[in-house]
C-alpha cells in the first residue's frame, strides 16, 4: 500500500490503475528510445486524457515532445477554442498542418455528395507532416476496442516508408518489452491507451476533474436525422438536403472527430458523472456514431493499411 | 479497477472465438450494432444461429478464411473486475502468438473439444502456459451439448489431462476444469441446466473469483530507469528523478539501495507519482524516485534495495522461443533487450531443442527455426543484472532483436 506523505489514506497507486500505470511506462519509453516523438492531437477525450498522462510521466519536466493537429479544417469550433488554450497552459509547442492546404496543393482530391469527409484526406497530411518533421514516432490515442482492426495493433507499431501498416508482419511485443528499433524513413505509432475502453476514458477523465471542450456535454442543438443518425445542422461543413428537417434536440457527441462524419446522440447528460452513467448503460458501441466505419465492414482495416490513424 | 488478462488456447474449430463471444454476450457486453452486425452475417451465411465468433475476428483475411491468424484483444467487464482476453491462434505454426498471448496474461483458458479430447494441441497449449508460468489454468472442455452433456466423457477428458499435468515443471499452478457449450451458453455465464452432475464453478464465476494477489509472482523488488528527469527549471533546479516501474515487490523512502552497475550506494529521498510524494512504491506502479546523493544514474541502470542484489553475469542460460524467420544458429549476433536495458549477445551454445508436445528433446541441433523452443547458453559485450525466470518474471526474461531487421526474434526465460 502506497500512504501519502500527507496522511490521505489509501493510494494504492497499482490496484487503483494499472491501465495508467502501463500508459506512463509506455510514454518513457517513447522519450528514451525515439530521437523526435510527436503526440498526435485532435482536441478529442482520447488526445487529451493523453496529454495528462504525458504530464504524469514527465513531472516536473515539461512534456518533451511537441503536440500536433491534423487539421481537416471542419473542426467544432468548440475544440480549437479548447486545443488553444491547452498548449498554452502546458507550454508545448503545437503544430498544425491542414488538410486544405493538402487539397490546395492538388494532392488529394475533395470528396463529394452527400457522405463527402474530409476523414481518409488528412491520412496525406499526417504523412506529409511526419516527412517534414523527420518524426520517429508518433503517439495516439486509438484504443483496441474501438473497432476490430485496432483491436489487433501492437502499442509500439511499425510503419513503413509509405506510412503503412503490414498487420500480418507486426512485431511479437512480450512482456513489457517494447521494441522501438526502426530503419531510417520508417516510424512507430505509439498507441498508450491501447488496453483502455471507452468506459475507462470516461472514468479516468471523471476521476482526474479534466477539462474537455463542452460539445461532449448535453446542449441544444440544431439537427436533423439521416440513416437513423444524428447531425448537426449548426454549419455547413455537413451536406444537407432540402428534405432534411432541422429541429432542435438536446445532444451530445461520444467522439469528437471530423465534423463531416461525426454524429450526435440524444442525450441529457450535461455533467461529467451523468455522461459516466450513461456510457455505462450504452447500448451502442462509440464507432456506431462514425460514419466511416460504416462504408464497409472492413473499413478500418484498410484505412489503416493507407496510413490512416 | 481490477484488471485480469486472460490468454486463450485451442485449436482451429474448438470454438474459442465462439466462447469469447458467448462471454461478450452474456456479459451483455456487445452493443446493439455490433450485435445487429452479428446477426446480419450469421444470417448472410445461412447459419441458424448468431456466429459470436463473428465478434473478434477481425482481420478481412480472418474472416474469408474463418480462422483467427494474429494476437486480438477484447475488452469487457463485470461490476468487479475489467477483464482484457488476449485471442491466441492454436495451430501448430504459431506458438509464438501464444507465447507472446500468455507473456502478458495472469490466468489462461486452453480449450478442447469434447468429441477429441486431449489431443497432441492441447499438450502444446498447457506447456507454454506451464512454461511462462501463468498461475492459473482454465480447462474448458467445450462443445459437451456434441456429447450428450456426458459426465463420463468429460471424466475421461479430464483423467487424460491429469495424465499431462504430472509431466509439467512449474508445479504451483491452479488447474480448474469446467465442462461448458460456448455455442448454447452452457457454464460460460450461466449454470448449464443440462450438466447438473457438475456441481463447480461457471467460467465466469471461476474468473470473478480469480483473486490478483494469487497470480502475479511476487519476487523482490527491483527498479530498471527508464529514463532521467532533469527539468532544470527555478522551482526544480537541482531535481534529478529517475522514472521506471517497480516490479517484483516494494520500494520506500528511506530504503538502502545500490545502483547497478556501477555498485554506488545510497538511500531513497521521495518517491513521485506526478506531483505528490508516496512513502511507499507497490509493484508495478511507474513512479519516480530520488535519491540522497548526487549520484550517476542513466536509463537501463537499476536500482535494487542493498543486501538483495541480482545475479550480474556476462554469460547466461536461458530457454527461449524462437519468432522469426531468420534462423538463430550458434555464433549468431543479437540485441539483448532485458526490461529496458539493451546489450550485444552472441550465440555461445544451443544445448538442445525441447519439443513443446512434451515428447522429449533434441540434442545436437545447430540452429533454430520460427517456434523452437530450446535452451540457450549466450555471452554479452557487458553485463546484466538478472534474476531466474522463476523467482522473477520480469528480471528473468529478455527478448533478442535482429539488428539486421529489427524484428523481435525471440523470447527467452533465464534459467
Amino acid at each position: 500500500m502506497a500512504t501519502a506523505i500527507n496522511g490521505s489514506a489509501d493510494l494504492d497507486i497499482l490496484t487503483r490503475n494499472p491501465l495508467e500505470n502501463e500508459a506512463i511506462y509506455i510514454f518513457r519509453e517513447v522519450a528514451a528510445q525515439f530521437e523526435k516523438p510527436v503526440l498526435l492531437f485532435s482536441g478529442g477525450k482520447d488526445s487529451i486524457t493523453l496529454v495528462r498522462l504525458a504530464q504524469k510521466a514527465f513531472y516536473p519536466s515539461k512534456i518533451p515532445f511537441p503536440l500536433m493537429h491534423i487539421d481537416t479544417g471542419h473542426n467544432f469550433p468548440e475544440t480549437i477554442a479548447f486545443r488553444d488554450k491547452l498548449v498554452k497552459e502546458l507550454g508545448v509547442e503545437l503544430i498544425v498542418r491542414k488538410v486544405q492546404d493538402t487539397i490546395d496543393e492538388g494532392k488529394v482530391i475533395e470528396e463529394t455528395g452527400k457522405y463527402a469527409s474530409r476523414n481518409m484526406l488528412q491520412t496525406t497530411t499526417l504523412l506529409d507532416a511526419i516527412e517534414e518533421f523527420k518524426f520517429d514516432a508518433c503517439i495516439g490515442g486509438a484504443r483496441r476496442d474501438e473497432e476490430k482492426a485496432r483491436a489487433k495493433e501492437r502499442i509500439f507499431s511499425v510503419r513503413d516508408d509509405f506510412g503503412q501498416w503490414d498487420e500480418k508482419n507486426q512485431r511479437p511485443e512480450l512482456f513489457d518489452m517494447l521494441n522501438g528499433q526502426i530503419e531510417l524513413g520508417q516510424n512507430v505509432r505509439v498507441f498508450p491507451i491501447s488496453n483502455w475502453t471507452e468506459l475507462d476514458v470516461w472514468s479516468y477523465i471523471q476521476k482526474e476533474n479534466i477539462e474537455i471542450p463542452s460539445i461532449y456535454f448535453a446542449h441544444d442543438r440544431n439537427i436533423f436525422l439521416r440513416d437513423g443518425m444524428i447531425w448537426s445542422a449548426e454549419d455547413d461543413v455537413v451536406f444537407r438536403a432540402e428534405d432534411e428537417e432541422v429541429r432542435v434536440e438536446s445532444v451530445r457527441f461520444r467522439t469528437v472527430g471530423d465534423m463531416s462524419c461525426t454524429a450526435a446522440v440524444l442525450s441529457r447528460a450535461d455533467t461529467i458523472d451523468k455522461v459516466v452513467a450513461e456510457i455505462r448503460d450504452s447500448k451502442i458501441s462509440e464507432r456506431g456514431a462514425r460514419i466511416d466505419d460504416k462504408r464497409s465492414d472492413a473499413a478500418m482495416e484498410k484505412r489503416k493499411q493507407q496510413g490512416y490513424f | 479497477m481490477e484488471v485480469l488478462k486472460i490468454a486463450t488456447a485451442g485449436s482451429v474449430d474448438d470454438g474459442k472465438s465462439t466462447l469469447i463471444g458467448r462471454l461478450l454476450y452474456d456479459t451483455k457486453s456487445l452493443t446493439d450494432d455490433k450485435l445487429e452486425a452479428i446477426e446480419r452475417t450469421s444470417r448472410k451465411n445461412g447459419y441458424d444461429y448468431l456466429d459470436f465468433s463473428l465478434a473478434t475476428d477481425g482481420l478481412v483475411a480472418e474472416r474469408e478464411q474463418g480462422i483467427t491468424i494474429d494476437v486480438a484483444h477484447i475488452y469487457f467487464s463485470t461490476a468487479t473486475k475489467s477483464y482484457i482476453i488476449a485471442d491466441t491462434p492454436g495451430h501448430v505454426e504459431y506458438t509464438r502468438n501464444m507465447v507472446t498471448g500468455a507473456s502478458t496474461s495472469q490466468a489462461a483458458i486452453i480449450l478442447i473439444d469434447a468429441r477429441k479430447g486431449v489431443i497432441e494441441q492441447t499438450n502444446r497449449h498447457f506447456f507454454i502456459n506451464n512454461l511462462l508460468r501463468i498461475k492459473d489454468v482454465i480447462v474448458a472442455i467445450n462443445k459437451m451439448d456434441l456429447v450428450d452433456f456426458s459426465e463420463a466423457r468429460y471424466n475421461q477428458i479430464k483423467s487424460d489431462f491429469e495424465e499431462l499435468m504430472g509431466k509439467r515443471d512449474y508445479r504451483d499452478q491452479n488447474i480448474t476444469f469446467i465442462p461448458v457449450s460456448a455455442l448454447k451458453g452452457d457454464n460460460v455465464v450461466n449454470r448449464s441446466e443440462k450438466m447438473p452432475w457438475y456441481k463447480g464453478q461457471t467460467l465466469l464465476e471461476h474468473l470473478e473469483a480469480v483473486d490478483r494477489k494469487d497470480i502475479y509472482n511476487i519476487g523482490t523488488p527491483r527498479f530498471p530507469v527508464q529514463y532521467v528527469i532533469r527539468p532544470k527549471t527555478d522551482e526544480f533546479h537541482d531535481f534529478r528523478g529517475f522514472a521506471g516501474k517497480v516490479y517484483g515487490g516494494e520500494l520506500s523512502v528511506g530504503d538502502e539501495v545500490v545502483v547497478l552497475p556501477s555498485m554506488t550506494r545510497s538511500r531513497i529521498k521521495d518517491i513521485y507519482f506526478y506531483d505528490k510524494k508516496y512513502r511507499t512504491a507497490t509493484r508495478r506502479t511507474s513512479v519516480t524516485i530520488t535519491l540522497e546523493d548526487e549520484i550517476n544514474v542513466s536509463r537501463g541502470d537499476m536500482l535494487v534495495k542493498a543486501g538483495d542484489l541480482p545475479t550480474i553475469d556476462k554469460q547466461f542460460t536461458a530457454t527461449i522461443s524462437w519468432m522469426d524467420g531468420q534462423k538463430l544458429t550458434v555464433g549468431s549476433k543479437y540485441v539483448l533487450q532485458h526490461g529496458v536495458n539493451k546489450v550485444l549477445a552472441k550465440v555461445d551454445t544451443i544445448h538442445h531443442k525441447i519439443y513443446p508436445d512434451y515428447s522429449g528433446i533434441e540434442e545436437g541441433v545447430a540452429s533454430l527455426g520460427m517456434n523452437d523452443i530450446a535452451q540457450v547458453t549466450f555471452r554479452l559485450n557487458k553485463p546484466i543484472f538478472y534474476d531466474s525466470f522463476k523467482n522473477h518474471r520480469t528480471n528473468g526474461s529478455f527478448i533478442l532483436i535482429d539488428s539486421n531487421s529489427n524484428h523481435t526474434a525471440g523470447v527467452g526465460f533465464i534459467n
